[in-house]
């Protein structure tokens, strides 16, 4: 009786409450801090060293192009890894059980799930430009391809998270969700552009394959924001076909957001 | 169902895979009432309290916590009821304050996180991470977590497992004050003081079903279960069973037998549970 007067806290305060927690627990888990951010640094170092030379006789060194790449990378690990697999952890450790014994609606555990791999991934790819910069001596854009940036990045990490947070559904047990996850990421990464550029080395079927999902467009994007008009002639359609990519992001937020809502339970299913 | 009661089930059933954990049960809990749930383990006092708590659908039955639907019940009916789980190992990163403080910006008037902490013993540990406390002290945070937003409801599933015997002491003092505030508790234990410590009706549990319902004074039939009278005389030990020893120790005093010997003794909650269940 004496609640009834009292005012339940909104959705968005408790889900920036959430964000908060979530990346303190982060923070405090030294191992997954070092490896979410070494991991596509070090890969951005080995090829970037592997494959050192001039792109193509383009004038663009090879390390330039794959920082512009990894970026998508860079996402997809903060975003649909870290995402699929904290979530498979919440459900097992009961995390996901206490919040439901309290008033939390699901909207706002998911924001803080959204907060924290949103600042994630502004450190993920700060990282990856700092290795690109400072290392392979890669110019900075010109203030519009910043924009691009803006909107192609928030589109990223939507779609990767809330496919993240779908996919969690399917992982049984916490153990196996990087194995699990890691699948369809390493798939995509080798047929979207990330490793292999260009990207139209590969059969065409196998690009038409990638065009569905958001990885080719992501990286394609990024290789848009920070590299030279030029480059363009290397990618699959010999545009940059940013309308497309919005398109296709964005469709996939709205894909990942009904898979999210079809597929979220507070507690396990009954054995 | 929406009556005065707490709690109304009415044939709840259970079943898991073809498993009946649950098979047609009915419980009445008063509001302002501390009731315990006893059973041996897999008895289905943790299923039985998380279908209450709106964690697991039932199969069958009718369940009415607070007025309403725990399957169906929304926001606002969470914000008037508290779960303390059977076992939980999340935020261990997180400090005890930092976990009180957390949970309790969920409700609409929590209580003043400093004081839940103090409460449950944990003052001179709030600054350790969780995943640092000894299995006790863990628990009491979960306690602490699920007293926090004020509750009119409370759920404890074996909240007292791991607790030193001070700590289960504080534990009762504890309930004690949440009860006489008017807080409505729910608690399974394997502790037979604790259930006669604490609770003002309780129910035994086994396999599925209730087998008793009463005070920790008559469950079972206890009150009129007796007593067992010895005493020695001559050198001869003589013990009878008797329902008012009241006459045979008039008959001994007034036969001026020896009585320095003289026992009386009633069976135990604990005697009456192990028999309840199937045990001796
Ligand atoms: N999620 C589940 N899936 C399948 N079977 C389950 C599940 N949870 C419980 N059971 C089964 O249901 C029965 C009752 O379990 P429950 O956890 O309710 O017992 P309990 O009385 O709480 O026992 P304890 O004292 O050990 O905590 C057991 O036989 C158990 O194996
Ligand atoms: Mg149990």
């Amino acid at each position: 009786m004496t609640a009834a007067a009292a005012v339940l806290p909104g959705t968005f305060a408790n889900g920036v409450a959430r964000g908060r927690v979530e990346i303190v627990q982060f923070l405090r888990d030294r191992t997954a801090v070092v490896f979410t951010f070494a991991f596509p640094a070090m890969l951005l170092l080995l090829f970037g060293t592997i494959f050192g030379d001039d792109y193509e006789n383009s004038g663009i060194s090879v390390a330039q192009v794959y920082t512009a790449s990894m970026i998508a990378y860079g996402i997809l690990n903060t975003g649909f890894i870290t995402m699929g697999s904290g979530l498979a952890l919440d459900r097992e450790d009961g995390t996901l059980k206490r919040l439901h014994g309290t008033p939390i609606t699901s909207t706002a555990y998911l924001l803080g799930k959204l907060i924290l791999v949103f600042v994630l991934s502004v450190a993920e790819v700060a990282t990856l430009l700092l290795v690109g910069v400072l290392v392979y001596d890669m110019p900075m854009p010109e203030a519009s391809h910043w924009v691009t940036f803006a909107w192609l990045f928030l589109l990223s990490v939507i779609a990767c998270t809330l496919c993240g947070i779908a996919v969690s559904a399917l992982v049984k047990h916490a153990r196996t969700a990087g194995a699990i996850l890691n699948v369809p990421v390493v798939a995509l990464q080798f047929i979207s552009g990330v490793f292999i550029h260009p990207i139209t080395q590969l059969p065409a079927w196998l690009i038409t394959v990638a065009s569905f999902f958001p990885v080719k467009w992501m990286s394609q994007g990024f290789r848009y924001v920070f590299l030279p008009d030029s480059m363009k002639r290397y990618e699959a359609a010999g545009q940059w076909e940013l309308g497309r990519t919005a398109m296709v992001l964005g469709a996939w937020c709205v894909i990942g957001l009904v898979l999210c809502l079809l597929t979220f339970r507070w507690s396990e299913k009954d054995q | 169902m929406a009556g005065m009661d707490a709690i109304e089930v009415r044939g709840l059933r259970k079943t898991y895979r073809g498993h009946d954990a649950v098979r047609g049960i009915d419980l009445s809990v008063t509001r302002g009432e501390v009731f315990a749930l006893l059973g041996p383990n897999g008895a289905g006092k943790t299923t039985t309290v998380e279908i209450l708590e709106g964690h697991r659908k039932r199969s069958g039955g009718e369940v009415s916590v607070l007025g309403e639907d725990p399957g169906a019940a929304g926001r606002a009916w969470r914000a008037r009821i508290g779960v303390v789980l059977q076992d939980a190992e999340d935020a261990a990163d997180l400090t005890v304050t930092e976990m009180v403080r957390h949970i309790a910006g969920f409700y609409p008037d929590p209580r003043p996180v400093e004081e839940v902490i103090d409460l449950v013993g944990l003052t001179e540990k709030r600054k350790s991470k969780i995943r640092a406390l000894s299995g006790g002290q863990r628990r009491r945070v979960d306690v602490a977590l699920g007293m926090v937003g004020r509750p009119e409801l409370l759920f404890l599933d074996e909240p007292t497992t791991g607790f030193d015997p001070a700590a289960r002491r504080q534990f009762w003092d504890l309930i004690r004050t949440l009860a006489a505030e008017g807080t409505t508790i729910l608690l399974t234990t394997h502790y037979l003081e604790e259930a006669e410590a604490l609770a003002d009706r309780l129910a035994v549990l086994a396999g599925g079903l209730i087998v008793a319902e009463g005070t920790p004074a008559t469950l079972g039939g206890r009150a009129a279960a007796g007593a067992k009278v010895s005493w020695r005389h001559g050198g001869v030990q003589h013990t009878e069973q008797v329902t008012d020893p009241t006459e045979l120790i008039r008959k001994l005093v007034a036969e001026e037998a020896d009585l320095t010997t003289l026992t009386v003794t009633r069976p135990t909650l604990e005697d009456t549970y192990l028999q309840l269940i199937g045990v001796n």
